[in-house]
């Protein structure tokens, strides 16, 4: 399996490596195992948005309605663990992942049905998810608070290990063995490369990406659950601030924006990377404005490395 | 063969600018609706209002249609407008010659974020969205390290020359009308013009016909980047403030605004025309909501409907295709 993987998703492991190596001689703190771990449960969050997002850039798509699914399953899970009901409490997260769903079904109508582009059908959706929590909580921080079930999700530790961590890495194994060993990977990949070729080779491509998106939703509605059972509780626009280092998170990760080239393993390094960058930057007292030109140049800089390195290549 | 002039000519005129031409009776429409509904009618000054608020959008749309012509995307429309807007808090007071200067500078700036985003994307072979992703991250910055809260101010003559009306008629439609008959129209014909087209069409077709299509990809981003410096120039003179928190709504509205003005985002097809007619189509729609009568909590809910209806009718020629491959175009 490790024969796959190319040298890009390897990078942000080797940033991830730099990253600790040069941070810990500014803040030895950085290489204790209480900062890593928490580094962990932290990455966890954008990670799940990320698995999502990867497989919907590996289809060539982007899904840009991230922002208000994970803002619309936190609302929805506290909500119905708020209500008191002891049966709507253990349907929360259920409930949530189905709305997920949901949404990425609607997100395939427009894509696969109406064959609008991707980029704007996920913001017009966005928006209209927007507008009905607005209409729902009125403009105020949600009612309702999380389960136990949630809190351990996003808090709790297992064998030393964050319990987040472990839900992202899962996820990510169980769908990395859906992309290489079933035909729905090889069918998701190639409508990356080519959609008419696959098409063609008689694979129903609506289904396919009517799945990519599914599953890029409940991804995103369970990183809003377990965000919410991090903070306790939901709030508008929580979900605003992980729409760019989601797909900065993909792309850092190896896989071409363009489809069909990439994979989950490189996703993992760019949410670590990404998390731990943060995290770096904001220990080390940097105002937001030179965090915000820090983050940029370094993207550029491992995304030109990634070119370049390839030499006169297209 | 003479053909035959008049109402058939004016058909088939209409039909190669089907798009715009629809983009436009949506716009009279919802206009006439709006002048209508407004308890203060038709009065200079609700046209003043309305058309600064389409012409900020309009500008940025502009910049959209740049980098979405020659098949790319531009991320960092709304980035560009916040540093913009922010350099423009600085300079855009004084004496008169300072002031002029300053709306040069302000312009220039945006255009030097277009350069380069284009030569990153040309010399760095990376694809425009994630450069624009990266560089918004940093002119965000930049605007930040400028105006960590907003503040600064606008010499208000300036401002009121730019946003307030000419012998009645709006100076914001006089801009828009500048930009149409005096920078487009021309423009489109030039050498550069078409070259945009060629390239967003097929870029290995314009490559083969001798264009130069490095040249052209960092043309048409340093012009996305210039149409960005105008739109933060021009929200400065509006708000007569400076602020980097701007950024978000104005880029992903931009491509919202191109996409309802029939600017197809796989490249080569569309117009700036198009592309202002869909900006000042969201911004009226927005401006008729708030005099609708609907509840305003149930606006946002509204607008994000009426956007995915108009996109949705907009992606119905798929039901039209004859055969099932013209889809995958």
């Amino acid at each position: 399996m490790l024969g796959r993987i190319s040298f890009d998703a390897w990078m942000p492991f080797i940033g991830v490596i730099v990253l600790i190596v040069a941070g810990s001689f500014f803040f030895p703190q950085i290489l204790s195992a209480e900062y890593l771990t928490q580094q962990l449960q932290i990455a966890a969050f954008l990670g799940l948005l990320a698995t999502g997002a990867t497989i919907v850039i590996l289809l060539g798509h982007i899904d840009l309605s991230v922002p208000w699914v994970l803002t619309g399953a936190a609302i929805l899970s506290t909500a119905l663990v708020g209500s008191g009901n002891p049966i709507l409490s253990v349907l929360a997260v259920p409930a949530a992942l189905l709305f997920g769903a949901l949404i990425g079904v609607v997100n395939g109508i427009g894509v696969a049905i109406l064959r609008i582009p991707s980029m704007v059908w996920t913001l017009a959706v966005n928006s209209m998810l927007l507008g009905v929590a607005v209409l729902n909580t009125g403009g105020f921080n949600p009612k309702g608070e999380s389960s136990q079930l949630m809190v351990t999700m996003a808090s709790g530790d297992l064998l030393g290990l964050p319990v987040s961590f472990l839900i992202w890495i899962t996820i990510s194994l169980a769908l990395t063995y859906f992309l290489i060993r079933t035909p729905f990977g090889r069918y998701l990949r190639s409508i990356g490369f080519n959609e008419k070729a696959t098409f063609l080779s008689g694979v129903s491509t609506p289904s396919v990406v009517f799945a990519a998106f599914s599953i890029a939703g409940m991804c995103s509605a369970l990183g809003g659950v377990m965000l919410a059972g991090y903070a306790n509780q939901a709030y508008q626009s929580m979900g605003d601030p992980f729409l760019l280092p989601t797909i900065a998170a993909v792309v850092i990760g190896g896989t071409s924006i363009l489809g069909g080239r990439g994979g989950l393993f490189g996703t993992i390094g760019g949410a670590l990377f990404i998390t731990l960058l943060t995290s770096i930057l904001s220990v080390m007292q940097i105002g937001d404005a030179w965090r915000n030109i820090i983050f940029g140049v370094i993207i550029l800089v491992m995304l030109l490395f990634q070119t370049l390195r390839k030499g006169a290549a297209p | 063969m003479v053909r035959p002039r008049g109402k058939s000519h004016m058909l088939d005129y209409m039909r190669s600018n089907r798009r715009e031409v629809i983009a436009g009776v949506v716009l009279i429409v919802l206009l006439a609706t709006y002048i209508g509904t407004h308890p203060r009618g038709a009065s200079t000054y609700v046209m003043t209002i309305w058309a600064n608020q389409c012409l900020i959008l309009g500008l940025a749309a502009c910049a959209q249609f740049f980098a979405v012509v020659v098949r790319g995307i531009d991320l960092s429309v709304g980035a560009v407008m916040a540093l913009t807007n922010c350099i423009g808090s600085y300079l855009l007071d004084g004496s008169a010659f300072g002031m002029a200067f300053g709306m040069v500078a302000v312009v220039a700036a945006g255009a030097l974020c277009g350069l380069l985003n284009g030569l990153i994307i040309v010399f760095g072979r990376i694809q425009p969205i994630v450069v624009t992703l990266a560089t918004a991250s940093i002119f965000i910055g930049l605007a930040l390290l400028l105006r960590p809260t907003p503040g600064g101010a606008v010499n208000y003559d300036l401002a009121d020359g730019a946003t307030l009306d000419v012998l009645g008629i709006p100076t914001a439609l006089i801009i828009t009308g500048l930009v149409v008959f005096a920078f487009w129209l021309p423009f489109r014909r030039t050498g550069l013009g078409l070259g945009l087209y060629a390239l967003g069409s097929s870029e290995q077709a314009a490559f083969q016909s001798g264009i130069d299509t490095r040249f052209i990809r960092l043309a048409a981003f340093t012009l996305a980047g210039l149409f960005g410096g105008l739109a933060g120039l021009f929200y400065s003179f509006v708000t007569t403030t400076g602020d980097a928190g701007i950024a978000a709504g104005f880029t992903l509205n931009s491509i919202a605004a191109v996409v309802l003005g029939g600017v197809l985002l796989r490249g080569g097809v569309g117009t700036l025309v198009g592309a202002l007619a869909g900006a000042f189509i969201l911004k009226t729609i927005a401006s008729l909501m708030f005099f609708s009568g609907i509840p305003s909590l149930a606006q946002p809910l509204f607008e994000g409907l009426i956007l995915a209806i108009a996109i949705a009718i907009g992606g119905a020629d798929v039901l039209r295709a004859r055969n099932k491959l013209e889809v995958f175009a």
